[in-house]
C-alpha cells in the first residue's frame, strides 16, 4: 500500500512538473501538415538549446487558418499564402518559412531518361485534352525518345492540399485554358483522373498504373525515387527540380513588392528556377493581445532562419534565401504590435 | 405504478434484482418496515439510473442531428433540394452536389452485400451443419479475427496488394467479356486501373462478411435441435433443413446481422478511400473511380476552406446519417413484411 502510494505521489510529482515546465514559455501552432516534419525538429533541436518548446499540431491548413481566427493558437500555418484582403479583414499578417515544389512523377516502364513537359502539356494532359503518351505535343518536346502508345492516366489529391494549390496555380498561369475551366484552391474540381489521398496515395497510385502522371512534393519524390520530368520555366529552359533550382526561384522574386507577402513561386522568371515552387507559411495576428507569447513565436523563427537550414536540407525541404529572411524580419518589425501600438520585435 | 411494481415484486419474486432478498425474506420470515423502505428506495434509484442512460442515447442522438442540421444550414439554405441531384463538387467555384458520393456509397454497399450475403451464408452453413466437430472451433476464432483487423489493414492490402492484382488479371478479364454485352457492358468498361467502384465493393465486401457470417452462425446454433432432427427424420435434405427451417427460424437474427453489415460498408472510411480513386465523377462503369460519402470527408475535412465548403461537407454527413435511418427503417418493415406472412404456404 505505501509502496502503491509513493508511485502515485511521484507520478502526480512527475506530471506537476511537466506542467510547470511546458507552461514557462510554451507556444502553440496549427496548420499545414506539408511543413510539419521540419517545424516538429526544428521544435526540437530549439528546445534542446533555449528550453523552449514549441507544440505544432498539423491539423491542415484550413484548421490552421481558422484556428488563428479564433486565436486560439499562438500561429498559424498554411500552404496556400492568405490574399492581402484576406489578411486584412481578420488582422493578420504572413511569411514564408520553407519552400518545396511540385514535380511531375510518372510511370512509364522502358522510358529511358527525363521527359521533359512544357506548362501547357501539363495543363492539357490534367484538362484531359492529351490523352496519349505519345501525343504529338508531348513527341514534339521528346525528340527521339521513344514514347509509347499508351493512355495516360491522370493522378492528382483527392485531399485539399497546398501541393495541388501550387500546381494548379501554375497551370492557372500557363494555360488560360485551365485558370477559366478549373482555376485555383487548395482542391479544385478535377476534370479528368483519380485522386490519391496525400503525397503518399498520389505516389502510390503512380507507382502502381502504368502510364499514369502524378505531381508530388519534391521531397517525397526524391525519397520515393520516383521517376520525374523536367520542366520548361518562363525563361524557356528546361530545368531539373533540385534544391538549386527552388532556390532560384525564390531568389528571383519581388517579395518586398508583394503587399501582404502574397506571393506565389509558380512560373517565376530566372535561368535556373523551377517553375512549380512554392513557400508555406505562418500567419501572425498583427495586434498581438499576449505580447510575450508573440515575443517567442518570433524568436522560435529568427532561431530557425539562423540555424536551421540544415536541418531543412536534411529533410529536402528548401531553406529561404537570406535576402528573404532579412525582408521577412523588416516585416515584423514594422508589422507586429501590442495592443498599445509598441513593436514587438 | 413505481409503488404497484415494487408491490408485486416481494410477493411474486418477478424482478430479478429483488429475487436475492426476498428469498432471504421468506427465510427469516419478517420483514422490517426500513428494509421494505431501503428497497423501495434502491428500486426507485436503479429504475431512475437505467432511465437516465436509456435517455441519454436519445439525447446524444437529438445532439448529433441538431449539430450537423446547424453545421449544414448555409449549404441547405444555398443549395436546397438541388443538392441531392447535383453531380457538381467545385470547390472553386463554390458550388457543391452530393450526387456522386451517394451513388458511390450506395452502389459499392451493395456490391458489398451482393458479395456478402451468399458467402456469410454458405460459411455459417458450413460452420453449424456440415463442419467436422474439429474444424468448427478453428473457423469461427478465425472469423472473429477477421472481424477484429483494423479496416486502415484493409485498405492498404487493398491497395497494395489487390489493386495491382485485380488490375492487371481480372479487370482486363471483365473489360473484354462484360464490357461487350449489349446493355449490361457499360457497367464493365473502362480502363483496368485496379482502383474504383467495384474494387472498393468487393474490398467492403470482405470487410462484412465475418460480421454477417458470425451473426448467422450465432443465430444458426440456437435453432433447438429437436427441430432440426425431426426435419432430418421426415428426410429432409440439409438445403431443405437450411432455407425451410433454420433460416425462416433465425430470420430477425439474419437480417440484423446483414444490416450490420450494410451499417459497416454504409460507414466505412479508410479502406474505401484507398481503393475507390476518389474521384468527384459520375461513371456507370463500375471499374471506373468514384467516391463514397464517409471518404469525401475523410479526404476533405482537413483543408475545406470557406463557410460554404465546409457546410457541404457536414451536409454529406447529414445525408450519411439519413441514409442510414432510411435503412434501419427498410429492415423493420422488411420484417414486419416477414412476420405477417407467417404460417401461410410460401
Amino acid at each position: 500500500m505505501a509502496h502503491y502510494l509513493g508511485r502515485t505521489l511521484i507520478a502526480a510529482g512527475l506530471a506537476l512538473g511537466v506542467v510547470a515546465a511546458a507552461s514557462a514559455a510554451d507556444i502553440t501552432g496549427a496548420g499545414a501538415t506539408f511543413p510539419y516534419p521540419i517545424y516538429a525538429k526544428w521544435a526540437d533541436a530549439y528546445k534542446k538549446t533555449s528550453g523552449n518548446s514549441l507544440n505544432y499540431q498539423s491539423i491542415g491548413s484550413g484548421g490552421g487558418i481558422k484556428q488563428i481566427q479564433a486565436k486560439t493558437v499562438d500561429f498559424g500555418a498554411s500552404d496556400m499564402p492568405l490574399k492581402p484582403e484576406e489578411l486584412d479583414k481578420d488582422g493578420l499578417m504572413q511569411f514564408p518559412t520553407v519552400m518545396g515544389g511540385d514535380v511531375p512523377v510518372y510511370n512509364l516502364p522502358g522510358t529511358i531518361g527525363e521527359i521533359k513537359f512544357t506548362g501547357e502539356v501539363l495543363a492539357d494532359i490534367y484538362l484531359g485534352k492529351i490523352k496519349q503518351w505519345n501525343d504529338p505535343a508531348i513527341a514534339a518536346l521528346n525528340k527521339g525518345m521513344n514514347l509509347p502508345n499508351s493512355p495516360i492516366t491522370v493522378v492528382h489529391r483527392s485531399d485539399g492540399s497546398g501541393t495541388t494549390f501550387i500546381w494548379v496555380n501554375y497551370l492557372s498561369k500557363v494555360s488560360p485554358e485551365w485558370k477559366t475551366k478549373v482555376g485555383e484552391g487548395t482542391s479544385v474540381a478535377w476534370p479528368t483522373g483519380i485522386g490519391g489521398k496525400g503525397n503518399e496515395g498520389v505516389a502510390s497510385y503512380v507507382k502502381q498504373i502504368k502510364g499514369s502522371i502524378g505531381y508530388v512534393e519534391y521531397a517525397y519524390a526524391l525519397q520515393n525515387k520516383m521517376s520525374h520530368g523536367l520542366v520548361k520555366n518562363k525563361d524557356g529552359n528546361f530545368v531539373k527540380p533540385d534544391s538549386d533550382s527552388f532556390k532560384a526561384a525564390a531568389a528571383g522574386a519581388e517579395w518586398d513588392k508583394a503587399p501582404g507577402m502574397y506571393l506565389i513561386l509558380t512560373d517565376q522568371a530566372g535561368k535556373n528556377s523551377w517553375p512549380i515552387s512554392g513557400a508555406t507559411f505562418i500567419l501572425l495576428h498583427k495586434t498581438q493581445d499576449k505580447p510575450a507569447n508573440a515575443k517567442e513565436v518570433l524568436k522560435f523563427f529568427d532561431w530557425a532562419y539562423a540555424n536551421g537550414d540544415k536541418l531543412a536540407e536534411e529533410l529536402d525541404y528548401v531553406p529561404m534565401p537570406n535576402k528573404v529572411v532579412s525582408q521577412i524580419q523588416h516585416a515584423w518589425k514594422t508589422q507586429i504590435k501590442d495592443t498599445s501600438g509598441h513593436a514587438i520585435w | 405504478m413505481l409503488r404497484a411494481q415494487s408491490n408485486a415484486d416481494s410477493l411474486s419474486l418477478g424482478g430479478i434484482q429483488a429475487a436475492g432478498p426476498i428469498g432471504r425474506c421468506i427465510m427469516s420470515r419478517t420483514i422490517s418496515d426500513s428494509t421494505l423502505k431501503r428497497q423501495y428506495l434502491l428500486d426507485r434509484l436503479f429504475r431512475g439510473a437505467t432511465l437516465m442512460f436509456a435517455f441519454l442515447v436519445l439525447a446524444l442522438l437529438a445532439g448529433i442531428i441538431a449539430t450537423l442540421l446547424i453545421g449544414a444550414w448555409p449549404s441547405i439554405k444555398t443549395f436546397g433540394f438541388g443538392f441531392f441531384i447535383s453531380s457538381e463538387w467545385n470547390p472553386v467555384t463554390q458550388k457543391f452536389g452530393a450526387l456522386v458520393p451517394i451513388v458511390g456509397t450506395l452502389v459499392t454497399s451493395t456490391i458489398a452485400l451482393l458479395i456478402g450475403i451468399p458467402v456469410s451464408f454458405g460459411i455459417a452453413l458450413f460452420i453449424t451443419e456440415l463442419s467436422p466437430r474439429w474444424l468448427k472451433r478453428p473457423l469461427g476464432i478465425a472469423i472473429e479475427l477477421l472481424a477484429g483487423i483494423p479496416s486502415i489493414i484493409y485498405g492498404m492490402w487493398g491497395l497494395f496488394v489487390f489493386a495491382p492484382f485485380f488490375g492487371d488479371h481480372i479487370e482486363p478479364w471483365i473489360d473484354q467479356h462484360l464490357g461487350s454485352v449489349p446493355g449490361l457492358g457499360i457497367f464493365f468498361q473502362g480502363p483496368p486501373l485496379g482502383i474504383g467502384m467495384l474494387t472498393a465493393g468487393i474490398i467492403l465486401a470482405i470487410m462484412v462478411i465475418p460480421f454477417i457470417a458470425s451473426v448467422m452462425r450465432d443465430v444458426f446454433e440456437i435453432v433447438p435441435h429437436v427441430l432440426k432432427e425431426s426435419a432430418y427424420g421426415l428426410g429432409c435434405t440439409t438445403w431443405e433443413v437450411v432455407w425451410r427451417l433454420v433460416l425462416p427460424y433465425t430470420k430477425t437474427g439474419v437480417i440484423g446481422g446483414i444490416m450490420l453489415g450494410l451499417g459497416r460498408a454504409l460507414g466505412e472510411t479508410m479502406a474505401v478511400t484507398f481503393v475507390i480513386g476518389n474521384a468527384h465523377e459520375l461513371n456507370a462503369s463500375l471499374l471506373m473511380t468514384g467516391n463514397t460519402i464517409s471518404s469525401a470527408l475523410a479526404n476533405e475535412f482537413t483543408e475545406a476552406v470557406g463557410d460554404l465548403y465546409f457546410s457541404a461537407l457536414i451536409e454529406l454527413g447529414l445525408i450519411l446519417f439519413i441514409i442510414t435511418f432510411i435503412v434501419l427503417a427498410l429492415s423493420k418493415l422488411l420484417l414486419q413484411q416477414l412476420s405477417r406472412r407467417e404460417g401461410r404456404p410460401s
